[in-house]
């Protein structure tokens, strides 16, 4: 029972366990990796993943799955970089309406036509791509560095990227609208059972569509911060994000089944695969070993497979015990 | 679709129009394609228009066999575009004497594709073996090796671009038997044998058998663990050898590029060909269509002056469409 009981612990807390191990290596090994510069690069890289794996949350939550998140992000990143000339809050609210534009598509595909969601959002993904290569002529578009808009990625709010704090607010709404809303509890009830959902007379399909089009939303705000972050709208930008998103939900403890889930556990599945690639700058600058790049997605990989072993290993002794 | 296979399909009484149409959509919309083509794009029936479109098809084709059986068994792959990376790496290293010298060229090209195949079908094996083992789902099992595997590929040429003119080895890509490009015979051969595979052969009718419902397919038998198995395998060969295609083609090996985004073409012919992608129903032959429908919609409207970018809008359309179709059709 005591074996049960602490693979319990280390799946249910897992993520933040192995979290906290490694800022503790880090912190013991390199001299500067909790110093404000790094601390606040990795945050702001990495606020962009976040959002998009809070909107992946969601819907993998419904036991749906969302493909078109990356090239949603594209699309939102060329949008915001073509209207960044007139201001933060144009370019902002274009980047997100072009993401919100996919996601609704993606939920009357999906809700309306009952398309499976892996071929629906698959499709969606193409059509993004297109249309954000359309709008952007096929380049990258260079946003307007008059105004505010570079703010947005560039700029700090008390030495806090103002990503980072982006990202903390929409995990604290997320968070309680998961746990103390009938959509947040109607989300996991569908995953749960979507059939038998229905038969209780929740409204299945309008949070479904809400949910796909939450992820949409989300995906166009994470491509707003990209194009103020690196000064361009990026129409190929995006590939594999998606596939991404869903390692760090599936890190976080979620279960692409559905019906389980937490949203802090996926923020901690962000950064510690976001960590991975820092620490992997951090060794290679010591000089002991040369690591190339290409090291983290095997190490990503591996991660993830001793997370998801981890899991199928507790939900077989559970089922026995 | 002639090789449509189900345990439960319903007899037609009577010969109907509309039933044959919806039925056969597929092949209707191919050869609506053609005719439209015939009529409207110049020089379309020529032998270099037909052997572009199958040249360019021929290794979505060939992954999408191997996925064509995954979805059968009611699972995915997401890990073939970096099997195919892992594979287009391997055989340069030892064909180009970098990993190891074999004097002989014939040999040194012989041992590089087998290598490289072989290779690629031990990962699929792994990912039959994630997925049997451990009961992880094909989705997330295969994503494992859709991160790692292109690193690993990465990693082992250091991300260098392994560039090469070997006769003895691009004939796979560039090469012609009787006028008809190698990689397509390989291609219409792989089909053949795998619909045959799907139609006649007991290991066939297990595949379907655990689509349909699995749990039935453990109670009345069936080894369900040793078939997935090796369709996983049966997929990383596929990638294997369409890897080997892609760098012949290419005269180099970029392994941050062979084979990026071909699962989701793969899984896209798949779903227009009419297999049903949660599993029990599969055809090859379907998937070879829907493979040619997707690549001669782009040809079309590239060759009438479309932009590739709407061309990507009208592919999204048609797959939304082709799946929606055939939802229809059967209910």
């Amino acid at each position: 029972m005591k074996k049960t009981s602490l693979l319990a612990l280390l799946s249910s807390q897992g993520v933040l366990i192995a979290l906290a191990l490694l800022i503790l290596f880090g912190w013991l090994r390199y001299d500067n990796f909790l110093g404000l510069f790094n601390i606040s690069t990795v945050l702001r890289y990495n606020s962009m993943f976040a959002l998009v794996a809070l909107g992946m949350c969601f819907v993998i939550m419904t036991g749906g799955i969302d493909l078109s998140v990356g090239s949603t992000a594209a699309l939102g990143s060329v949008v915001s970089a073509l209207l960044s000339p007139y201001g933060m809050l144009v370019g902002t609210l274009g980047g997100v309406a072009a993401g919100l534009c996919i996601g609704i598509l993606n939920g009357v595909v999906i809700v309306r036509l009952r398309i499976l969601p892996f071929i629906a959002t698959l499709a969606t993904m193409l059509a993004a791509n297109g249309t954000a290569l359309l709008l952007a002529q096929d380049q990258t578009v260079s946003v307007s560095y008059d105004g505010t808009f570079i703010n947005l990625g560039q700029g700090d709010f008390y030495n806090i990227p103002i990503p980072a704090l982006i990202a903390v607010v929409a995990y604290l709404i997320g968070s309680l609208v998961l746990n103390f809303t009938s959509t947040g509890r109607t989300v996991l009830a569908i995953g749960g059972n979507e059939d038998a959902s229905r038969l209780m007379g929740l409204p299945v399909n309008r949070v479904k569509f809400l949910v796909y089009a939450l992820s949409g939303g989300l995906a166009g705000l994470a491509g707003v911060i990209l194009a103020s972050q690196f000064g361009a709208g990026q129409p190929i930008e995006g590939v594999g994000w998606e596939l991404f998103a869903i390692a760090s939900v599936v890190v976080g403890g979620t279960l692409l089944t559905g019906g389980v889930g937490s949203v802090g556990a996926t923020l901690a599945g962000v950064m510690l695969l976001g960590l991975i690639f820092n620490v992997l700058n951090f060794e290679n600058g010591l000089g002991w070993i040369s690591l190339s790049a290409y090291w983290q997605s095997v190490i990503r990989g591996l991660f993830l497979l001793a997370v998801v072993i981890l899991q199928s290993r507790l939900a077989t002794k559970e089922s026995t015990a | 679709m002639s090789d449509t296979t189900s345990p439960k399909m319903p007899v037609a009484n009577s010969f109907n129009i509309g039933a044959f149409i919806t039925k056969h959509a597929t092949l209707v919309a191919l050869f609506g394609l053609i005719a439209f083509n015939m009529a409207f794009t110049n020089h379309f029936l020529s032998m270099q228009t037909l052997n572009v479109n199958l040249t360019q098809v021929a290794t979505i084709v060939i992954v999408g066999v191997g996925m064509t059986l995954v979805i059968a068994t009611g699972g995915i792959d997401l890990s073939v575009g970096s099997m195919m990376a892992i594979s287009g790496a391997i055989a340069p290293l030892i064909f180009l004497g970098t990993a190891v010298k074999i004097s002989e060229i014939h040999l040194a090209v012989a041992v590089g594709m087998i290598v490289a195949v072989v290779a690629a079908g031990a990962f699929g094996w792994f990912n039959g073996w994630l997925i049997t083992r451990f009961r992880i789902q094909p989705i997330i099992a295969t994503l494992v090796l859709f991160i790692a595997g292109r690193g690993i590929a990465q990693v082992s040429t250091n991300g260098n671009l392994q560039p090469f003119k070997l006769a003895q080895f691009q004939w796979i890509g560039l090469g012609r038997w009787f006028g008809i490009p190698v990689q397509v015979v390989i291609m219409v051969a792989l089909v053949a044998i795998a619909a045959w595979i799907l139609r006649r052969s007991l290991f066939g009718r297990q595949i379907l058998a655990i689509g349909g419902n699995e749990n039935a397919a453990r109670l009345s038998g069936i080894p369900v663990a040793r078939v997935k198995r090796w369709v996983y395998c049966i997929s990383g060969l596929c990638s294997g050898i369409a890897g080997l295609v892609v760098i012949a083609i290419n005269s180099s090996s970029d392994a941050n590029l062979v084979g990026l985004g071909m699962e989701l073409d793969a899984i896209a012919a798949v779903a227009v060909g009419g297999t049903l992608l949660s599993g029990g129903r599969a055809t090859v032959t379907g998937t070879l269509i829907g493979a040619l429908i997707i690549q001669l919609v782009r040809y079309t409207l590239l060759a009438n002056g479309v932009n590739d970018d709407v061309a990507k809008l009208v592919k999204a359309a048609l797959i939304v469409l082709a799946v929606w179709l055939q939802r229809h059709g059967r209910s």
